[in-house]
């Protein structure tokens, strides 16, 4: 199985990130660099909405890699994650073959490459093509389903009990996000690099705001983020994230309004604070009333 | 590398791998081997990409990041000595005229300095001030008074060098630049916020340089020991202070979050449990007997009710504020929660933490509105439990759970034990929460270990703690 990293240095991360609209701190860009370099996972866990999933777009997008996604759910099982039989098909071609072929022959041929159906880890291990493997919220799967991850993570392969072991042709690039509802076992752990994503700095949010919403003034983009970075240092039950600054820019631009006046912050604050006692506190603290 | 180990940068990374775990980041082999190939792919020279990429390969989650930086400022320091740096203090021009004052450092002017740069809110810069600070007026200590030996040389000091800047009283002057005709209030809190948030992180900066310049002259390991942050869940709840109370607060919901899944989980496992031997014999029927399909019993998860008896004088207010914000946050485990507050007296307090209402200032609230005082403002255990008996009894039903959250420390006045143990005996379960170390249970006028005999006493010193003994009281 080659592997032949695709990013030259920290700054062509970077760079081809932001030739896609994705605007990468140096954390980011340093992680997304060594997961390439030295073929290793990367689990980014954070809080909602500061691009995890976004990350892996960009990568894919950056690279020209196809992205195959893996959504975790509560009860998301081997048939969902890795591959099934097709057992209509299997028994369709057994009612056909009757009386015509050998049971031994039937057999054979019902567990054959024609009857699997690969579900996306099996999908992105096949894949010749440069491949992004994301694997979203998987802290919310069960401890069973990480089992099963292990053997996909640390050796690139799959072991099918009919069919024999489906290594690899091309290292896929494996992003595993994370809200971190609970603690992820140890053995993951180990076989990733871990990124913590936390909200960008002032100068990165302000950039990426206005290339996500470009009809900002760079004077609204710049009271916005501020009015944030403000918002998230007080003790709010649900801090905003970048998604939600987004959303704020949006809305004021709905709105038809130009500056960051106490009106339009009273009147649009519930874009960004997602809880009653989180909005009336912020309008207490930042005197709004 | 067998000969390298112990010089050069592998040795050094094993140092530091070595002084992690030594603060509790549990690191293995595996990732040290990581951490050697990731020094391999960077930029030696790029600094902030070898923090980025060594947190990469040696962390495993989020609450390790405020220990591994300070270790690794230690480790891989920006600068040795005074380091070249961009900005100059200014100096008192001692009649040279060469242009750079070689005289006394002109605080003023620094002064000056500072508040145009918190006022551009130029990080970069306030930080290499914060060296060139450092280096010119951070010098305390012995030098001159006749010691010899290492005490002779002289020590750094934050508190002189933020003593003779005083950043704080900066902010009223750098807001009066910055205010213009008839801008709302929200826009300069907005600002006023800003600017303090800027003079927190240079007095921060300044700290950091502190520790850099000491490390290099005691060495690192004395340094690492005494002023590492420690990982908010490993904080002890008693000797935190305000800062690191709120930043724990923080963590409340994600904890209480992790509990909750956890304990589903736990109900999943525990919902096919026995064998219900009536129904498998029923269904057996339609089997011409043969028991097929065996049926389990289910369970039915009762919510009991929860009733938290807090004391919230000062010494323990920390622990019980955040053990009510975790009750709060698992209210859903419950059918119905009740929460008394008491210093000296008692008083219900439920209200206070309604869902909605504003957690943070929760406490605050219960210190003005609740009639907790009588006397002396002191905890009063045995006075305390009496008052609930008398007034509050009925809320401790048959299936109420009993939480009793305090130190025990009765200030030497009677503990009332009657009273507690009518109390417990009316519920269902009863558990005491304590944030005092075990060991000092009993000691002076603590009645811990006496109380401990009418019903369990658990430590929970850190929120680690409180979270595994949550977890075991939880309901199934």
């Amino acid at each position: 199985m080659a592997h032949q990293p695709v990013f030259g240095s920290v700054d062509d991360v970077a760079e081809r990130l932001a030739g896609m609209g994705y605007l990468a701190s140096t954390a980011v860009a340093t992680t997304v660099f060594l997961a390439d370099r030295l073929g290793r996972p990367l689990l980014v866990e954070g809080p909602a909405g500061v691009g995890k999933t976004e990350l892996a777009r960009a990568v894919a997008e950056a690279t020209g890699s196809g992205l195959v996604r893996l959504q975790c759910y509560e009860g998301i099982d081997e048939a969902r994650a890795l591959y099934e039989w097709n057992h209509a098909k299997q028994l369709l071609r057994i009612t056909a073959a009757q009386g015509r072929e050998e049971w031994d022959a039937t057999r054979d041929d019902v567990f054959s490459e024609e009857f699997l159906l690969p579900r996306p880890l099996l999908t992105a291990i096949r894949r010749t093509d440069p491949t992004v493997l994301l694997v979203d919220e998987v802290d919310k799967a069960d401890v069973e389903v990480e089992g099963l991850l292990l053997e996909v993570l640390s050796d690139f392969q799959v072991s099918i009990p009919e069919l024999g072991t489906v290594t690899a042709n091309r290292r896929p690039f494996v992003l595993l996000t994370s809200n971190s509802t609970r603690e992820l076992s140890e053995a993951l752990k180990r076989r990733c690099l871990f990124l913590h994503l936390d909200f960008p700095d002032p100068e990165l949010e302000r950039q990426i705001v206005l290339t996500r919403v470009p009809e900002l003034t760079g004077q609204l983009t710049d009271a916005l983020v501020r009015t944030v970075g403000v918002l998230r240092a007080m003790e709010l039950r649900k801090v905003p994230s970048v998604a939600e600054t987004i959303d704020w820019g949006r809305t004021l631009l709905a709105l038809g309004l130009d500056t960051l006046d106490d009106d339009a912050v009273r009147a649009t604050l519930g874009v960004v604070l997602k809880h009653r006692s989180d909005a009336e506190k912020a309008a207490a603290e930042l005197r709004l009333n | 590398m067998s000969d390298a180990s112990g010089t050069g940068l592998p040795g050094h990374l094993v140092d530091f791998v070595a002084a992690l775990r030594r603060h509790g980041v549990p690191v293995g082999p595996g990732e040290s081997v990581d951490a050697a190939r990731v020094l391999g792919a960077l930029d030696l020279l790029q600094r902030e990409q070898v923090r980025e990429g060594l947190a990469a390969a040696l962390l495993r989650r989020s609450a390790q990041r405020d220990t591994f930086d300070a270790l690794f400022d230690l480790w891989f320091p920006a600068a040795l000595g005074a380091g070249v740096s961009l900005v100059d203090v200014p100096r008192i021009d001692d009649g040279d005229d060469d242009g750079e004052g070689t005289g006394p450092v002109d605080v003023e002017a620094l002064r000056d300095l500072l508040a145009d740069l918190l006022r551009d809110g130029d990080e970069q810069t306030l930080r290499e001030l914060a060296r060139a600070a450092v280096d010119a007026i951070g010098t305390a200590g012995a030098s001159g008074r006749g010691l010899r030996g290492p005490a002779a040389r002289p020590g750094w000091s934050a508190y002189q060098v933020l003593n003779a800047i005083s950043p704080e009283t900066l902010l009223a002057r750098v807001l009066d630049g910055l205010r213009s005709e008839g801008e709302s209030d929200h826009v300069s809190e907005v600002r006023r916020r800003e600017i303090r948030d800027r003079i927190a992180r240079f007095r921060d900066a300044i700290t950091g340089e502190v520790r850099r310049r000491t490390a290099e002259q005691r060495g690192r390991e004395q340094v690492a020991r005494s002023s590492t942050p420690a990982q908010p869940d490993q904080l002890e709840f008693l000797t935190a202070h305000t800062a690191a109370l709120a930043e724990l607060r923080r963590t409340v919901h994600p904890l209480a979050r992790r509990l909750a899944s956890r304990l589903s989980a736990r109900r999943r496992r525990a919902h096919r449990g026995r064998l219900d031997l009536r129904r498998t014999l029923r269904r057996s029927m339609s089997t011409g007997g043969v028991p097929m399909s065996p049926a389990y019993r289910t369970r039915r998860p009762g919510r009991p009710e929860l009733v938290v008896l807090c004391d919230v004088s000062g010494s323990v207010a920390g622990f019980s504020h955040f053990t009510l914000l975790l009750v709060q946050a698992l209210r859903e485990q419950f059918s119905k929660v009740r929460v008394f507050a008491f210093i000296e007296r008692t008083d219900e307090v439920t209200d206070l933490f309604a869902p909605g209402v504003e957690p943070a200032g929760a406490m605050a609230r219960v210190l003005r509105e609740a009639r907790l005082t009588a006397f002396d403002g002191h905890s009063d255990y045995g006075g305390a439990f009496g008052d609930f008996l008398a007034q509050h009894a009925d809320a401790v039903t048959p299936r109420a759970s009993l939480l009793v959250l305090g130190d025990g420390r009765t200030n030497y006045r009677d503990p009332n034990l009657r009273a507690l143990r009518a109390v417990v005996g009316q519920a269902r379960h009863a558990h005491w929460l304590n944030p005092e170390p075990r060991r000092m249970w009993g000691s002076g006028d603590s009645a811990a270990t006496t109380y401990a005999e009418i019903l369990p006493m658990h430590e929970c010193r850190t929120a680690a703690q409180l979270a595994d003994v949550v977890e075991g009281l939880l309901p199934i």
